[in-house]
């Protein structure tokens, strides 16, 4: 009898202990392609370029070392020093406008508005919109002969002048007016999801003390949202150092080289002048400015964390 | 938030009305001005002015943009690009939101030695910028034989959406107490049963953002199209920015504005349809962690 009891119960364990060491690999087999993706896709990757910035490379890639040469060409290069000027102008610019207006209308719409959804879903929709078209759809407003320019001569303001897209001068700041309307919304999104979230116990104590609404806004419930001045300052200089659409939809880099990015600089010596080597060093700058934002950034959330 | 006891705020009511409508309309102006222009005669934007209604309602540009309009060498217009694009689109967005469900599914209830540091390697990869690894990734799909094609497209957009659709369910995850899925394992449920059975049926939510989101990056990406693709395999943002910026011939305004709106009429109407999980996605891709 005893063997017999036995023997199906020794049966039916072997499988569980399969199985239990399945359910122990399962986890980890489902994360594997991922694993495989981005190890390759993101790091592999990085570290290839970070190789092919030290060779010579042009149309094809060659792997001899030529040490920080691309580098040191590309710190004499004109046009990536425009390039990186330009970023500073861009990047300040449209980080500084988007703040100022998503904070604004953020606490704006926070004065219990009635068509607060509306407005809402009005100031946002840019952001649902491609880069090409936002590009597209500004440089028409812009066109210097049919543009703004012809509306405000129908208009009666026959000096009006603006040829800001096609002056190599000001052509950059073209490029900070659109990217401003795509991005501002988002910021005020941000804001007010930080907004609903102050306790109101505090204004309302405010208040009893005769504090004014400006004055418990600047002084108190602003200084409240500083993380949230820090991500969205983190997700703005992100999409400034990656902006690429924008400018080829509105300027191709032009006139001349005026609006290059070093996004736009990357791909064009990368892609189009087959200088790979180039290309590289300057994929890897890009990757060092965003480093130098993104490691006190994490360093100080982690941190913060901790702290909880 | 704000206790309101003002009655003699009233003329700072109106200011704060007046600026949010002003913002409101530089917000819709433009889509204003890419509409009418769409609408327009070549004759009638060359005489009117940027915000003239149409003398006379047309929509030659629309047809044009659709099925003749140059976009390079061809012109058959961006019909076949927006096509592209959508062949492109729906698997990468469905592929990257699987993906990325189970991967934040084992990332919050399932892990093991270094999943963290596997999550914080994704994460970093959401911040990366994709200059860094262009070089790379178009050798590789040439030598995997799928440069210039549709399925090297919806490739890339796997390998770089998988990072945020897993953030996004691992963080939606994590909220949902162990104490559930422990239970369900002393009950004897797997891993698959315990997925599908107890938090699939609450994922709804996530997956809306998730698939939102991704769609509206994919469909909007320029700088894959325009490095992965050529030819007959682009995406609509690249025949866009083509169609817009060829320099052959009389410019006509009517077409580029007919497109770009084509070009974004996808995204728009999955705004305008579901914009409440488009702004969890923006904020949750944002404020991490």
């Amino acid at each position: 009898m005893e063997h017999i009891q036995h023997t199906p119960a020794r049966v039916a364990k072997a499988p569980t202990r399969l199985l239990d060491g399945l359910q122990r690999w399962l986890p980890k087999l489902v994360v594997a392609p991922t694993f495989v993706l981005v190890g390759i896709g993101i790091y592999a990757f990085m570290i290839w370029t970070g190789v092919l910035s030290f060779t010579s490379s042009s149309f094809l890639p060659v792997y001899d070392f030529v040490g920080f040469d691309q580098y040191a060409k590309l710190m004499d290069n004109d046009r990536w020093l425009t390039a990186s000027v330009n970023l500073g102008i861009f990047g300040g610019l449209f980080i500084l406008c988007c703040l100022v207006i998503g904070v604004v209308l953020a606490i704006f719409l926070d004065q219990k508005i009635r068509q607060e959804g509306a407005l809402r879903t009005i100031y946002l929709y840019p952001m649902a919109l491609s880069m090409i078209v936002t590009g597209t759809v500004w440089k028409w407003i812009l066109n210097p002969s049919l543009g703004l320019e012809k509306l405000m001569h129908d208009w009666g303001w026959s000096s009006f002048s603006f040829d800001w897209l096609v002056n190599s001068d000001m052509a950059i700041y073209t490029i900070v007016i659109a990217a401003v309307w795509q991005a501002s919304g988002f910021v005020m999104a941000l804001f007010l999801a930080g907004l609903r979230g102050v306790d109101s116990a505090i204004i309302r104590a405010a208040r009893v003390d005769g504090a004014s609404l400006p004055r418990i806004y600047w002084s108190i419930i602003l200084p409240s949202l500083r993380p949230v001045f820090f991500s969205a300052v983190m997700v703005l200089a992100h999409i400034a150092i990656k902006s690429f659409d924008l400018v080829m939809a509105m300027t191709a880099g032009g006139p001349g080289y005026s609006t290059d990015l070093p996004a736009v600089f990357m791909y064009t010596h990368s892609f189009t002048r087959g200088q790979m080597g180039l290309g590289s060093a300057s994929a890897m700058l890009m990757l060092g400015a965003i480093l130098a934002l993104l490691v006190p950034y994490l360093y100080s959330e982690l941190r913060g964390k901790r702290h909880d | 938030m704000t206790e309101r006891s003002h009655s003699g705020l009233r003329p700072s009511r109106i200011a704060i009305h007046a600026v949010l409508i002003l913002a409101a309309l530089v917000y819709l102006i433009p889509l204003f001005i890419m509409l009418i222009t769409s609408f327009k005669t070549p004759m009638d934007i060359r005489t009117g002015n940027l915000m003239a209604l149409p003398s006379e309602w047309t929509t030659l540009g629309w047809s044009k943009a659709w099925s003749e309009a140059c976009t390079g060498v061809q012109c058959d217009g961006i019909r076949g690009y927006f096509w592209n694009s959508f062949k492109m689109t729906v698997p990468a967005v469905l592929i990257s939101t699987l993906l990325g469900a189970f991967n934040g599914y084992v990332l919050s209830k399932w892990k093991f030695r270094g999943s963290d540091l596997f999550f914080g390697m994704l994460l970093f990869g959401c911040f990366v910028p994709f200059q860094v690894v262009l070089l790379p990734m178009a050798a590789t799909l040439g030598k995997l034989g799928l440069a210039n094609t549709t399925s090297g497209l919806v490739l890339v957009h796997v390998v770089y959406g998988v990072a945020f659709t897993t953030l996004f369910f691992r963080n939606y995850y994590v909220a949902i107490p162990d104490a559930l899925v422990k239970a369900a394992r002393l009950d004897g449920a797997g891993f698959f049963t315990i997925f599908f059975r107890i938090l699939l049926p609450m994922s709804t939510p996530i997956f809306m953002v998730s698939l939102i989101w991704q769609f509206t990056q994919i469909w909007n990406d320029f700088l894959f199209g325009v490095v992965f693709a050529s030819g007959d395999s682009q995406p609509i943002t690249v025949a866009l920015n083509n169609l817009v910026n060829t320099s052959t011939g009389v410019k006509e305004y009517n077409v580029d504005m007919a497109a770009a709106m084509i070009a974004a009429l996808p995204t728009l109407v999955v705004y305008i349809v579901a914009g409440k999980y488009f702004i969890r996605g923006l904020t949750a891709g944002s404020i991490k962690g």
